[in-house]
């Protein structure tokens, strides 16, 4: 690495290190004869950084400038629910008696936890109409794992082992078929309409005895509702197969609508999306997977149980499918979720819907006149715009609107998904943005589509006032360097 | 409660976009699915409320004199670590999809790397997993895979959480056989591994320190498995990594482990951190994100996720792995951690925890009634016997004293028996809280 | 290097070219075309066998991931190992140095199927591809 093209804001922490600095240090050393075996001795130091604490502070807080986030700049990033992370939550999570706690901790000393998780799960079987929850898995994904591991274990029970196919629509996030294919499912692919809506004719011809799961994303991923849902979910249940509800999209439906209604079987729910919890660049999240009665005996253990007056962790569970982890879920994420919901009640968690609902389709109404919408439609908590005729005729795309819109201080929304609309723009305001705010995101839009006409060379080589410039994805591919 | 839009806000909004009210934009969905009864509170707390709620929760759980380990560790979390993860900047973004602007994030995701590189000795390491034990399962899986043989070799004395999820991971199917290797006098026996390893063997998956807290001769064992064409899985804990020999140094091919252990706190199992490693020929086979080092069109240094046409957004179906969601924010605060350390302070940790425990084995080895059950020498934590019921003796206490003296361990190893205790001290540990212990033992046993 | 139009195609985008009882496989003009610049090609295994249609390499760009399908059935017997180590060739050279592996044919008869490069061209002209 040649010094004259590091700017000095980019150094790694190892090119500030200096032999010799230190920060924290461990004085606590007992007197003890230590038992460690000489063959097993590490014999070079690891490649680490030696600097002061002031050092490490400064690094990383000027590393944190470089960032967008939730916290200094509108990020209405689709299908990801960028709302605002409420500092209570953090300090919740942050109180010792649960940032100490072991997970092994006996249940007489884990009553506190053991109430918050028993009473979380209580609340959002009530919000979902769903008889149970478990919050074991570690994130959205985590939780579709469970969750189809849970409709395995009920089909080896049943015998119905030629039950080996996952439906899932076109528009469906990645994830859908990533865990069937993980599990040793056949994820089978159906052509959803231009709306995102899938076709019941079309899902019926495919339904058979070898069907174990349908997995469906309400809203949909073009944020609109499966109005045929009924008729839908029925065909699935006859043909014997279950139907799994991804909640990724819960945000539209919190306090308004109830998945066990629409004869949902297996749901799941995220934490870090609906329930407001830090997306801390990229997790940590936690789930939750909502079952019927039939299911709630594969769930994973341990299982929170009321005894009389005392929470009890329960692990004699004959027909569980296991652990999905080490121990218990992300705690300290369902604490942060687990405070959110206690400052709503019945009618504020229905105007966090209606709120989202409003909010994305007055973003959609504002546009879609510059801005085709992919559907006509009102929209759920989320749309789905494309690029101007106006700059496509000039060769931009999608990609030049995001990172210009950068420039002015907005996060870009969700780009190319999904993968059923051709320059996908995906909008989510949620409902903690200002009108304001959104107002000042639409005009910016629109002015993006100005300058794209008159100049589009100046959104090809957006951003311009990022730390960096257009990054070379080619070369970081081509010639991986993954660390120093 | 967190809702800007005032009602006046609301007219106007549903005006320009032209209709009268909410439900006229609910009309997708059947009326009879809409607001529906829900068995949930009429009023909702406020913030203060909220707080003295959330304390009284926490104070369910008191404070206890705690010597638990066993896949969880007590750690002292610098406040540095504490104030700089709390930056909205880093707590409140997401998956650095916009590059660009996203650029501190992403750098620090490759000192992540690098610094868990560094540490384990290894070529690759991704951006982060949920834990160590779904680490270990994604690692197990990537080297059946890789050599297509459906055996694969477990030592007895893996943490059992690890093992259940290592099946979970391998979806409970019979398809592939999960061999014990046993342990004899504690650690894992060589000749017994010989025997079992064959040219049907995936790999030799192994923690060590072992879950009785036993390092293990993992030179050796990789050898031996290496010699029969399988391949190695290593799961170390980090914070033996600055006294034991890495992992990288005895050829492991893929190497895990729990970043909690990295200064993360317990909250009662999670969030943690996996910790995910590979020689550099498994590069593609690793799950999850990865960032690299780039250029931007100007010849800047730059940082973007890469290898993404592995991942599930793109290869659906095809992906090695569904991961979407890591621990990201976990694997920044280790990065924090592991730089206020440095080479030095890692060392020093390490030396604190076997003292810790060191001193610990002595005092309660000398309690009439207790002795330690294994001789090999063992990094923070050891398995006393104890005479009586192991159970019911860390009920009394934990009763009495306030004392957790730790995890019995009948329900893992019935072959131990009763009085099987698994006893953990870490660089949390004072001397007067160990002879604390050693009194209330010497008391009750 | 055979030119474009000596070449077989299939409707996946994969070129084929006989010589004798073995057939060269590669990625076509157009597809490179479509997907940009190439960052990764994973090879079949040596000696492995191979199904018509059924995929058996992957090409990768930064944002896609493509299989490429063996146009005919029979057994891997050569792969050039160059286009792994350097996947920008299947930009530069689709159809001479990007070859990507050959096939032992064992069904020649298969080779029919194919399009040639009239019927392929109207094939990409329709955006069947």
């Amino acid at each position: 690495m040649t010094a004259d093209i590091i700017k000095p804001d980019n150094r790694l922490s190892i090119e500030k290190s200096v032999p010799g600095r230190r920060a924290v240090k461990f004085k606590n050393i007992l007197r003890a004869k230590e038992t460690l075996p000489p063959y097993l001795a590490r014999k070079n130091a690891p490649k680490l950084p030696e600097l002061s604490e002031f050092d490490v502070v400064r690094h990383y807080t000027k590393l944190s400038k470089l960032n967008f986030s939730v916290d200094t700049h509108f990020y209405p990033l689709g299908s990801c629910t960028m709302k605002y992370n409420p500092r209570i939550n953090e300090e919740a999570a942050a109180l010792e008696g649960f940032a100490n706690l072991h997970p092994l901790a006996h249940d007489n000393a884990s009553q506190g936890t053991l109430e918050m998780l028993y009473d979380l799960e209580r609340m959002l079987c009530a919000l979902c109409g769903m008889d149970a929850f478990t919050l074991q898995p570690a994130a959205g994904a985590h939780s579709e794992f469970t969750g189809l591991l849970t409709a395995k274990a009920h089909f080896e029970r049943l015998g119905q082992t030629g039950r080996t196919e996952i439906i899932c629509p076109d528009s469906a996030h990645g994830t859908n078929p990533a865990t069937a294919a993980m599990l040793g499912f056949t994820a089978v692919n159906i052509k959803s309409g231009p709306d995102g809506r899938v076709d019941p004719a079309g899902l019926k011809a495919r339904l058979s005895g070898k069907t174990a799961v349908l997995m469906l994303t309400v809203p949909n991923t073009l944020g609109i509702f499966e109005s045929r849902i009924e008729e839908i979910t029925e065909a699935a249940h006859k043909a014997g197969a279950l139907v799994y509800l991804d909640g990724a999209n819960f945000n539209a439906l919190i306090g308004l609508i109830k998945p066990g209604d629409l004869g949902v079987d297996i749901m799941h729910l995220n934490m870090h999306k609906t329930f407001s919890t830090p997306h801390g660049g990229g997790g940590p999240g936690a789930g939750a997977i909502g079952v019927r009665k039939h299911l709630e005996k594969f769930l994973p253990v341990p299982r929170v149980i009321k005894d009389g007056g005392a929470y009890k962790t329960d692990c004699a569970r004959p027909c569980s499918i296991g652990k999905v982890k080490a121990f218990f879920g992300n705690t300290g994420v369902l604490t942060r979720a687990y405070a959110w919901l206690l400052m709503h009640s019945k009618k504020e968690l229905e105007a966090v819907a209606e709120n989202a609902i409003l909010n994305a389709n007055y973003i959609k109404s504002r546009l879609e006149a510059v801005y085709p919408a992919h559907s006509g439609e009102r929209c759920m908590h989320e749309c789905v715009l494309t690029p101007p005729a106006e700059l496509t005729a000039r060769g931009l795309k999608t990609l030049d609107i995001a990172k210009r819109l950068l420039d002015y201080g907005f996060h870009a929304p969700t780009i190319y998904f999904p993968l059923i609309v051709h320059e996908a723009i995906m909008i989510e305001p949620t409902e903690t943005e200002s009108k304001e705010t959104m107002d000042s995101f639409v005009e910016t839009m629109l002015k993006i589509n100005d300058e794209g006409a008159a100049d589009p060379q100046l959104l090809k080589d957006a951003p311009h006032t990022m730390p960096v410039k257009r990054l070379d994805e080619v070369q970081a591919a081509r010639q991986p360097n993954l660390r120093w | 409660m967190f809702i800007p839009n005032t009602l006046k806000d609301r007219e106007e909004m549903l005006k320009t976009i032209g209709v009268s009210s909410i439900k006229d934009l609910l009309r997708q969905v059947p009326g009879k699915y809409l607001y529906p009864a829900f068995d949930l509170p009429e009023t909702s707390l406020d913030e203060q409320q909220t707080a003295r709620r959330m304390k009284t929760l926490a104070a369910g759980n008191p404070p206890i004199l705690s010597f638990l380990g066993a896949g969880a560790y007590e750690r002292y979390i610098p406040a540095a670590v504490k104030a700089l993860i709390s930056r909205g900047e880093y707590l409140t973004a997401y998956t650095p999809y916009q590059a660009e602007a996203s650029q501190g994030l992403l750098q620090t995701i490759y000192e992540y790397q690098s610094s868990v590189c560094a540490l384990y000795a290894m070529d690759c390491a991704n951006a982060s997993m949920y834990d160590g034990a779904s680490a270990f399962g994604e690692a197990v899986r990537a080297a059946a895979r890789v050599t297509g043989r459906k055996k694969v070799l477990c030592q007895e004395t893996l943490n059992p959480q690890y093992l259940r999820t290592l099946k979970t991971y391998f979806a409970n199917s019979e398809e592939y056989r999960f061999v014990t290797v046993p342990h004899k006098d504690g650690l894992l026996d060589a000749e017994k591994l010989a025997g079992l390893l064959g040219a049907d063997t995936a790999c030799l998956a192994f923690q060590t320190p072992n879950f009785f807290g036993l390092p293990e001769d993992a030179p050796k064992l990789s050898e031996l498995a290496h010699k029969a064409g399988a391949l190695v899985v290593a799961a170390a804990d980090p914070a033996s990594l600055g006294l034991f020999t890495p992992p990288g140094e005895y050829g492991a091919d893929f190497a895990v482990g729990e970043g909690q252990s990295l200064g993360l706190s317990l909250s009662y199992g999670g969030p943690y951190l996996g910790v995910f490693t590979c020689k550099k020929e498994y590069v593609r086979q690793m799950p999850g994100r990865i960032a690299g080092m780039t250029r931007d069109k100007d010849g800047r240094r730059g940082f973007v996720l890469t290898l993404q046409a592995r991942e599930q957004h793109i290869r659906r179906d095809k992906a090695a792995s569904n991961i979407c969601s890591n621990e990201a924010l976990c694997a920044l605060s280790a990065t924090i951690y592991l730089a206020l350390l440095g080479p030095e302070g890692l060392k020093e940790l390490g030396l604190a925890n076997a003292r810790a425990a060191a001193f610990a084995a002595e005092r309660l080895a000398a309690v009439k009634g207790a002795a330690l059950l294994f001789k090999a020498p063992f990094f923070n934590e050891f398995v006393l016997q104890v005479k009586s019921d192991a159970t019911s003796l860390r009920e009394k206490i934990l009763a009495k004293e306030r004392i957790d003296i730790g995890l019995p361990l009948k329900n893992f190893y019935q072959g131990l028996g009763p009085g099987a205790l698994l006893v953990c001290a870490t660089e949390t540990k004072t001397e007067e809280d160990i002879l604390r212990l050693q009194k209330a033992l010497k008391e009750n046993i | 290097m055979p030119k474009p139009e000596e070449v077989k195609y299939t409707k996946t985008h994969e070129w084929l070219h006989v010589q004798g009882p073995e057939a060269t496989v590669g990625l076509s003009d157009h597809a490179q075309h479509e997907m940009g610049d190439i960052v990764f090609v994973e090879l079949p295994k040596a000696d492995q066998a191979v199904e018509k249609e059924k995929p058996c390499a992957i090409v990768e760009s930064v944002k896609s991931a493509f299989d490429i399908h063996a146009p005919v059935s029979g057994r891997i017997s050569a792969l050039n190992e160059g286009v792994a180590k350097e996947p920008v060739l299947v930009n530069q050279s689709p159809l001479d140095k990007a070859w990507l592996f050959k096939i032992k044919l064992s069904n020649p008869a298969q080779v029919k199927d194919l399009m040639d490069w009239t019927a392929y061209q109207e094939f990409i002209k329709q955006g069947r591809g």
